[in-house]
């Protein structure tokens, strides 16, 4: 922006900085109110603020409280971000999964749901020629599809298979969660509700309507539900051999 | 000598009469109408005038983007679902029209300068439907609005 420019909409700027004031304080106080009745809630940044690597966002899912047959937070997500069938089940966008786990000598089955695992070192991230896979301050990962060509080789280098290609074009998005033909896009943590200071989709609907599997929070932080949850017993993280130190864990697995 | 300029002359009348046809000509071919988007009825004004948003529109939400996707700034002043939900323009059902319609904002401006946007590609060109209450509301303040109007008609029978 040019030095006119700036000149131009000076009078304005004194204007938009008391609206940013009034703004952070209204998205607080809700806030403060929502831990006062203890709802499930992470801690809202305030929305001038960019994200910092003091936290980082973690899930564990108890597969012990993980009926099977049970979709409620791929239901969930799918409504939240907008991804559904196009009726093309081989190059559908999935975002997350319901897997079934079959232990082949005594025949026991479990069933885990499975999404981007947010790995501290994401190999999607290391493989991307252009910038677009990468890893927010906050431990999340993302596809920045302003700048993502479709070339999927991230999809290759996931070990968790946990992204898509959209292979259709769109025009009835989310207004958080856009997504759109030749770009590859995976599980967000949904990223916009944690930055408001709120849960994911999935862990919400899993707790309202299923059997509270999922706990979210801050893995930096010791007091956090899920630092708790963890410490609390053993967890497992999925191909823990590859030493890609996932933010998903699981118990009971 | 005499020749010569009296060629020149006979020269510059016809291309002025040229001109002048060609001009006629355009006139008369209907030309593309200058668009004139529909101002949003909800908002008193946009988060900057007018001449500084048309001309600086794309680099405001081409900051904002990198900022909020990067770094998790999610501030609405700037940001294209504001722009989006402040300009949705409704259809013929009374929704608000995606971006495929001539009538949205976006496209009155950018058909007519011709400049292709991806925006729309991935991200939502008019406002969710979240907002039925309020639009609940905006058409009962029209209907009454139109009842008004109706009565006033009658009066002043
Ligand atoms: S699970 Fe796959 S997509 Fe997600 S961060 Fe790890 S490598 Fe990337
Ligand atoms: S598909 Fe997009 S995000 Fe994935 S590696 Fe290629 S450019 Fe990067």
């Amino acid at each position: 922006m040019s030095d006119g420019g700036n000149d131009m909409i000076a009078p304005d700027r004194r204007a938009l900085l008391k609206s940013a004031v009034g703004l952070a304080t209204t998205t607080i106080a809700p806030g403060v109110t929502l831990y006062a009745f203890g709802v499930a809630e992470v801690g809202a940044k305030p929305a001038d603020q960019a994200v910092t690597s003091a936290k980082r966002w973690g899930l564990l899912i108890d597969i012990n409280k993980c009926p099977p047959g049970c979709d409620k937070c791929v239901t969930a997500c799918s409504e939240e971000n907008g991804w559904k069938s196009s009726g093309h089940p081989e190059t559908d966008a999935q975002w997350i999964r319901k897997v079934t786990l079959r232990d082949p000598r005594t025949g026991v089955k479990r069933e885990a749901p499975a999404m981007c695992q947010h790995c501290a070192s994401p190999p999607c991230v290391d493989v991307c020629p252009t910038g677009a896979s990468f890893k927010r301050a906050d431990g999340i990962v993302l596809v920045d599809k302003h700048i993502c060509i479709g070339c999927r080789y991230c999809m290759m280098a996931c070990p968790y298979k946990a992204r898509s290609f959209v292979h259709e074009e769109h025009d009835d998005q989310k207004v958080e969660a856009p997504r759109g033909k030749g770009t590859v896009e995976s599980c967000t943590f949904c990223v916009t509700r944690v930055d408001a200071g709120r849960i994911p989709a999935c862990v919400e609907a899993c707790a309202a309507k299923a059997g509270a599997a999922m706990t979210f929070g801050d893995l930096n932080d010791p007091a956090s539900d899920v630092s708790k949850a963890l410490a609390s017993g053993a967890s497992a993280q999925i191909r823990a051999d590859l030493g890609l130190d996932p933010g998903v864990r699981y118990r009971n697995l | 000598m005499a020749a010569v300029s009296l060629r020149r002359i006979l020269l510059a009348a016809l291309v002025v009469v040229g001109a002048a046809l060609g001009l006629l000509k355009a006139e008369a071919a209907d030309r593309t109408p200058v668009p004139q988007p529909v101002k949003p009825a909800t908002a008193e004004k946009c988060v900057a005038d007018t001449q500084f948003m048309r001309r600086n529109h794309m680099k405001m939400l081409l900051h904002q983007r990198d900022e909020t996707m990067h770094e998790g700034i999610r501030t609405k002043q700037y940001s294209l679902a504001n722009c989006v939900s402040c300009h949705a323009v409704k259809g013929a059902d009374g929704k608000p029209v995606v971006y495929s319609d001539p009538k949205h904002f976006c496209r009155t401006c950018h058909s007519y300068a011709a400049v292709r946007i991806d925006c729309f590609e991935c991200h939502a060109s008019r406002p969710e439907e979240k907002a039925k209450a309020a639009d609940a509301s905006a058409g009962s303040r029209d209907a009454a609005l139109s009842a008004l109007s109706a009565h006033v008609a009658e009066m002043k029978r």
